[in-house]
């Protein structure tokens, strides 16, 4: 349904991506992963037929999406990032709108929009100014609007940024509804939303992809690695000295406020670790004021793949 | 060229008009004017059953007026980021300026249409007033009103801030408005200079059209100068998609 073949696009002189290529069945839902920055926006600019490639080329529907750019983007439904709506209309001028710069037909419309506005929860809100609206209902008059003439394929530019922690369920809920019926790739830079959403993810670092796998080999790729932050009151070298010690331990550096006692510890296992740091601080008679396990933040992931990625190179870069 | 999405953007455009005080204003503002202009001309000893009177003021206020009506079309697009929307829907960017230059055209001719009462009035009263270059002279307004729609396009192309938008196109309209103000700026000798600053001033081209006098050059003129502007507002659309 999409393939994109080394699509690259410079500002200027600033490359934004570099020879990116993915492909989306049909079907499928495809999370775009990375932090500002790294290209998203960019790369969907190019599917959405927004602005040319540099290089490269990418078709939807098999419409090429610069030779061919009307057709392809009649099977397109875009959410931008930054969710642009007309103020002064209501919901239901505004899909009306956007309905018929589709060229759907009146009859059709009406029930295409009545689908739409119940999909996205917009019922009570069809009379309303869009300026009226919230943030996150706003999201979903753009979601709606997206999905009005049921295209092949929908793009999503962080569908759920800057939305409030309840309705960036809702929101995902609904873009989880899609898959299967659409084509769907959304952008994201929270891991655990596109390993909740996306059939596939591609991870996107610096305009280059570092990544593409299914959510649950991602993981997999990224086990090994556990990690805890505890903080402790007693003597700072020997603390450290016994933290290394304990069996598993593979790194300990200090973080946070100079005047606090407080380790960053990593072992090379899922294993958690908690507990046996607990066991040893206090059997040591030091008291143990704070403990946490994190997981990996997304930029340790994007430096881990990234090293991944060069080392499957064989090290050829210099 | 789809005629529909063109209707469609221009009906969006024409429905928002109506729908924001902005419209009610310059219409408001211009009926005044121009009454004023014709009531004046109409008081004289010996007054003309023309609306003659009206013509240069009326054109006047156009050029004043239209930007301010063309002024958010586009800025407004690219401040608000709808403009990413409208480009990535299956239209045209020609489609696109055209139904948004028809819906300010449409508001130009509503607001011209507010005048009829005046040749109405020179009917009921006037004697016997020639309908030639009273029909010219609408003609004559229609077409500067479409050339400062088409300016005023142009300048919110450029630019995402609505009253730089209007400044611009303003500043363009006062340009080609007194442009023949300048011939004597390259010393006599330049006829070259001179005839082509003539052939640019609004105002030389409105004299026998509101005498009633049809001719092609005047014709010409307007329907270039709006097509050049029109084609060059759609030119800057693309230059986004290139940069
Ligand atoms: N119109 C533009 N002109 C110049 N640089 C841009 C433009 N848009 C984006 N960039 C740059 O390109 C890079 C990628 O941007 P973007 O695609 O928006 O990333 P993301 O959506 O992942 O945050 C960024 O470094 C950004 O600063
Ligand atoms: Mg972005």
């Amino acid at each position: 349904m999409i393939e994109a073949i080394n699509l690259t696009k410079y500002y200027g002189d600033f490359p934004a991506i570099e020879n990116v290529s993915f492909s989306a069945e049909k079907g499928e839902v495809v999370g775009f992963l990375g932090p500002n920055g790294s290209g998203k926006t960019t790369t969907m600019r190019i599917l959405t037929g927004y602005m040319p490639p540099t290089a490269g080329t990418a078709t939807v529907a098999g419409y090429d999406v610069v030779t061919n750019s009307l057709d392809a983007r009649r099977h397109i439904g875009y959410l931008p990032e930054t969710v642009p709506l007309y103020l002064d209309m209501t919901v239901r001028s505004y899909l009306e709108f956007q309905g018929s710069l589709r060229g759907m037909a009146s009859k059709k419309m009406q029930g295409g929009i009545d689908k739409v506005i119940e999909l996205c929860r917009l019922e009570d809100y069809y009379t309303t100014d869009i300026a009226k609206l919230s943030k996150g209902f706003r999201q979903r008059v753009g979601i709606a609007q997206a999905l009005l003439h049921d295209p092949d394929v929908l793009i999503l530019d962080e569908p759920t940024l800057g939305i409030d922690p309840r309705q960036v369920v809702e929101t995902r809920q609904i873009i989880k509804g899609l898959g299967g019926g659409h084509t769907v790739i959304l952008s994201s830079h929270i891991l655990a939303e596109v390993s909740m959403v996306c059939d596939r993810v591609l991870i996107i670092h610096e305009g280059h992809i570092v990544a593409m796998d299914r959510p649950e080999d991602l993981a997999r790729r990224l086990e090994g690695v556990s990690r805890v932050v505890v903080e402790v009151r007693g003597p700072l070298r020997e603390v450290e000295a016994t933290l290394r010690q304990i069996k598993g331990v593979e790194r300990v550096s200090r973080v946070g406020p100079e005047d606090r006692v407080r380790f960053q510890v990593e072992c090379a296992s899922t294993r958690d670790l908690r507990p046996v740091i607990a066991q040893t601080v206090t059997g040591k008679g030091w008291g143990l004021i704070e403990m946490q396990a994190g997981g990996l933040s997304l930029e340790d992931i994007f430096l881990r793949l990234t090293e991944e990625t060069e080392a499957a190179k064989g090290g050829r870069k210099p | 060229m789809n005629l529909r999405a063109i209707g469609i953007i221009a009906g969006k455009e024409v429905r928002s008009y109506f729908g924001s005080p902005m419209a009610y204003i310059v219409m408001a503002v211009f009926l005044a004017f121009s009454g004023f202009f014709f009531a004046s001309s109409m008081s004289q000893p010996f007054p003309e059953a023309t609306v003659r009177g009206f013509l240069f003021p009326g054109a006047l206020a156009l050029l004043l007026l239209a930007p301010v009506l063309t002024m958010r079309l586009l800025a407004e697009e690219q401040k608000m980021g709808t403009l990413e929307l409208l480009l990535t829907a299956p239209v045209r960017d020609s489609e696109i300026v055209l139904g948004k230059f028809l819906a300010s055209f449409i508001m130009v001719a509503v607001t011209l249409a507010l005048t009829l009462y005046f040749p109405f009035l020179l009917f009921l009263f006037g004697g016997d007033p020639d309908l030639v270059p009273i029909l010219t002279g609408y003609l004559v307004l229609l077409l500067v009103g479409a050339m400062a729609v088409s300016v005023g396009i142009f300048g919110s192309a450029l630019t995402s801030n609505q009253i730089v938008a209007a400044v611009l196109s303003t500043g363009l309209l006062m340009v080609l408005w007194l442009a023949n103000l300048t011939s004597n700026l390259a010393g006599g000798s330049e006829i070259a200079w001179k005839t082509a600053v003539d052939y640019l001033a609004i105002s030389g081209h409105m004299q026998d059209l509101a005498f009633g006098i049809l001719n092609t050059t005047d014709l010409v003129y307007f329907v270039t100068v709006i097509a050049f502007f029109l084609f060059v507002t759609i030119r800057v659309l693309e230059t986004r998609r290139w940069r």
